[in-house]
């Protein structure tokens, strides 16, 4: 697990096309859960989907209004808006296998 | 974020607007704090937590939000709807704040460790966005199915309930009965305030709600269940054990409603909040007894409720109608209204409910049950005793007089059913049939009535197309006589005291006429006597008369023959005469 910079928005548009993934990641503040998952999220997207993802991070202590139209419950939650169909994923994503299979990402 | 609020002394209670539920809790439910409500399926969980927001926002400036996790808001919208409520409209004036939490099991995957906090921002967002003063979270259990660490669940739980606690929200939190716990996640560790049980059981095919409060912490609180009613207009419980014998007493009189049964109370009729009953069996007049005192008190201007178990409102005022009385026109004016319902359609206490709200709808000063024999079809003899002393002392707090007819049944004892409740009652009116000489009529008498003169009689009892007339029984020649007997009776006599009337006048009439038969023969005789003396009369005057020519004739005799001394005689015997005739 490697240092990473905490919460902000982090774009990466390498293919133009459907291909990409919009992952959201839910955060409270800056907590140890959220930190650790964002670390996760990154390993495996960089992993997985090198050149193809976007992660945007909403911290629910900013936009608190933003938790009803996504159904947030737990802190934190992944949640994959594209490809459809929308998945969540609550935890730290310390379990890299079910992020796996929770995102329904397939081996390359 | 969060803002400690200072403890406080004394329980400061929140009134839930319920009826019935803030007399239970002497107030309400623990301000600032969490209720559990826990119950099976369809015990009425929603409606009630519900109720509680509304009724706050509505009467108590109180906004609350709403946090459900099985109906979308769509639903919940639909179903208070159907109790009146404009949910939707409410939640556009911001009074209420409505949140739906969906989690599905299958669209969520665990990875490692989280917490609750989304849940927690939505909430302190929906209350910070109205400030709301109460939340019901309904059903939070859902999460146990949605999520699978109950560990963090739990942990999370109890956070929220500080949380909440905090915030200084009344929360109510409702819950799933367990089989063998109050919930069937153990809620009630966490929220230890106040807990309240609502059951939902069938006996007899008859369906009756109940509200326990099963702890209350710093308070003193109804113990008993008690049951309650949703309907159109929402929850209410009968706080039904809290009544005693401390009630106020009215030294008023009211009038029957028919004069000569006025006249058997000593004139002045029923006290006023007294308890009358009329048993008799069918077709004695019952109704029209019980209609013709509403009839009464609706001329007076006073509110009268009707409870018919037999009839409808229009058979009634049809019927009534009959006997010359107009119902119709106190209903038009709202000065009668009319509840009719099957005794079997809900169970007893239902029914007691039912009486409660009405009364306390209404406000009546006269209340007429017709019949309460019926209600034993909706429960056993003494649940209807008990029923009917909640609903006595009840009426008798609020000073309204009552008037229950109860129907006994041909061949048990008249005062049977009635000799029950008999403890209960001010003034007991019996109506019976009298069967005699081939034909039934109806006769009252007043079995009992407390602390006034009351007439020993048995009067005879008639319906008329002018309303209800009472009779003396006939009593004469030792026999007790009603009807055509009576009627005949009374004829015959009449007959008899006519002749020897008659005959009396007829005599009286004969010494009339001898008397003036016998004065006529008394003026006659008179007559006769008087004619004799006045013949007597002229003949001694012709007597004299003639004597006295007499007596002329001799001196001029005399003169003739010796001259002077015949003139000296006629001269004696003139003033003899003259002194004669002086």
């Amino acid at each position: 697990m490697k240092a990473v910079p905490p919460v902000k928005m982090k774009k990466e548009k390498t293919v133009p096309t459907e291909e990409i993934w919009t992952l959201r990641l839910y955060v409270a503040g800056q907590t140890q859960k959220s930190i650790t998952a964002f670390a996760n999220l990154k390993i495996i997207c960089e992993e997985h989907l090198a050149g193809k993802y976007r992660i945007e991070v909403i911290d629910l202590l900013k936009n608190p209004q933003l938790a009803k139209g996504d159904q947030i419950v737990a802190i934190p939650t992944l949640v994959r808006k594209l490809p459809e169909p929308l998945k969540r994923i609550i935890g730290d994503l310390a379990d890299t296998e079910r992020v796996i299979v929770g995102l329904d990402i397939r081996p390359v | 974020m969060v803002k400690k609020k200072h403890d406080v002394d004394v329980l400061e209670k929140c009134p839930s607007g319920i009826s019935g539920l803030d007399e239970i809790t002497k107030g309400g439910l623990p301000k600032g704090r969490p209720t559990l409500i826990c119950g099976s399926a369809g015990s009425g969980k929603t409606l009630f937590a519900m109720e509680f927001l509304i009724r706050g926002a509505r009467e108590f400036g109180e906004p609350g939000v709403f946090m459900t996790f099985e109906e979308t808001p769509k639903d919940l919208a639909k179903n208070t709807n159907s109790l009146g409520f404009d949910l939707i409209g409410m939640e556009s004036r911001g009074l209420i704040a409505t949140d739906f939490v969906r989690i599905d099991r299958n669209e969520i995957e665990e990875t490692g460790e989280y917490d609750l906090e989304g849940l927690f921002i939505r909430l302190g967002s929906a209350i910070d966005s109205i400030g709301a003063k109460r939340v019901v979270l309904d059903t939070i259990e859902a999460l146990f199915s949605g999520l699978s660490n109950t560990a963090i669940l739990r942990a999370e739980l109890r956070r929220l309930f500080h949380w909440l606690k905090d915030r200084g929200v009344t929360a109510i939190i409702t819950a799933e009965r367990g089989d063998t716990t109050l919930t069937r996640y153990g809620l009630e560790e966490y929220v230890a305030d106040c807990v309240i049980l609502l059951d939902f059981r069938i006996e007899g095919q008859i369906s009756t709600r109940r509200l326990r409060i099963i702890k209350y912490r710093g308070s003193s609180h109804g113990a008993d269940e008690y049951p309650f009613l949703i309907d159109e207009r929402g929850v209410s419980i009968l706080p039904i054990t809290s009544l005693g014998l401390d009630y106020p007493v009215s030294e008023e009189r009211i009038s029957t409603g028919v004069s000569k049964l006025d006249t058997m109370f000593g004139g002045k009729g029923f006290f006023r909040g007294s308890t009358v009953l009329v048993s008799g069996t069918a077709g004695t007049g019952k109704t029209s007894l019980a209609a013709t005192f509403a009839d009464a008190a609706c001329r007076r201007g006073e509110h009268s409720l009707y409870f018919a178990f037999e009839e409808s409102p229009r058979q009634i005022i049809r019927n009534m109608s009959s006997i010359g009385m107009n119902l119709a026109r106190w209903v038009k004016k709202d000065l009668l209204r009319f509840h009719s319902a099957r005794p079997s359609l809900y169970g007893l206490e239902m029914h007691l409910v039912a009486f409660h709200k009405a009364i306390e709808e209404f406000k009546p000063q006269v209340f007429i049950l017709d019949p309460i024999s019926n209600l034993v079809n909706a429960g056993t003899a003494s649940e209807v005793k008990s029923i009917l002393t909640r609903l006595i002392d009840y009426l008798k707090m609020k000073q309204i007089s009552t008037f229950l007819t109860d129907l006994t049944h041909f061949g048990g004892g008249l005062e049977r059913t009635s000799e029950e409740i008999s403890s209960l009652i001010d003034t007991w009116i019996l109506l019976r049939d009298i069967e005699l000489k081939g034909e039934r009529n109806r006769s009252i008498y007043i079995v009992k009535s407390r602390g006034m003169y009351h007439s020993n009689q048995i009067q005879e009892f008639l319906l008329t197309d002018r309303g209800i007339g009472l009779i003396d029984i006939y009593t004469g020649s030792g026999e007790a006589l009603t009807g055509s007997a009576r009627v005949a009776q009374e004829a015959g006599e009449k007959a008899s005291a006519m002749a020897s009337r008659l005959k009396l006048e007829s005599s009286l009439r004969g010494q009339n006429i001898k008397r003036k038969a016998m004065e006529a023969k008394i003026v006659a005789l008179r007559a006769d006597f008087q004619a004799e003396s006045e013949e007597l009369y002229m003949t001694t005057e012709e007597e004299r008369k003639r004597q006295a020519v007499l007596a002329q004739d001799r001196l001029q005799m005399g003169h003739r023959r010796k001259g002077k001394s015949s003139a000296a005689l006629a001269k004696r015997q003139k003033k003899k005469n003259e002194r004669r005739a002086k």
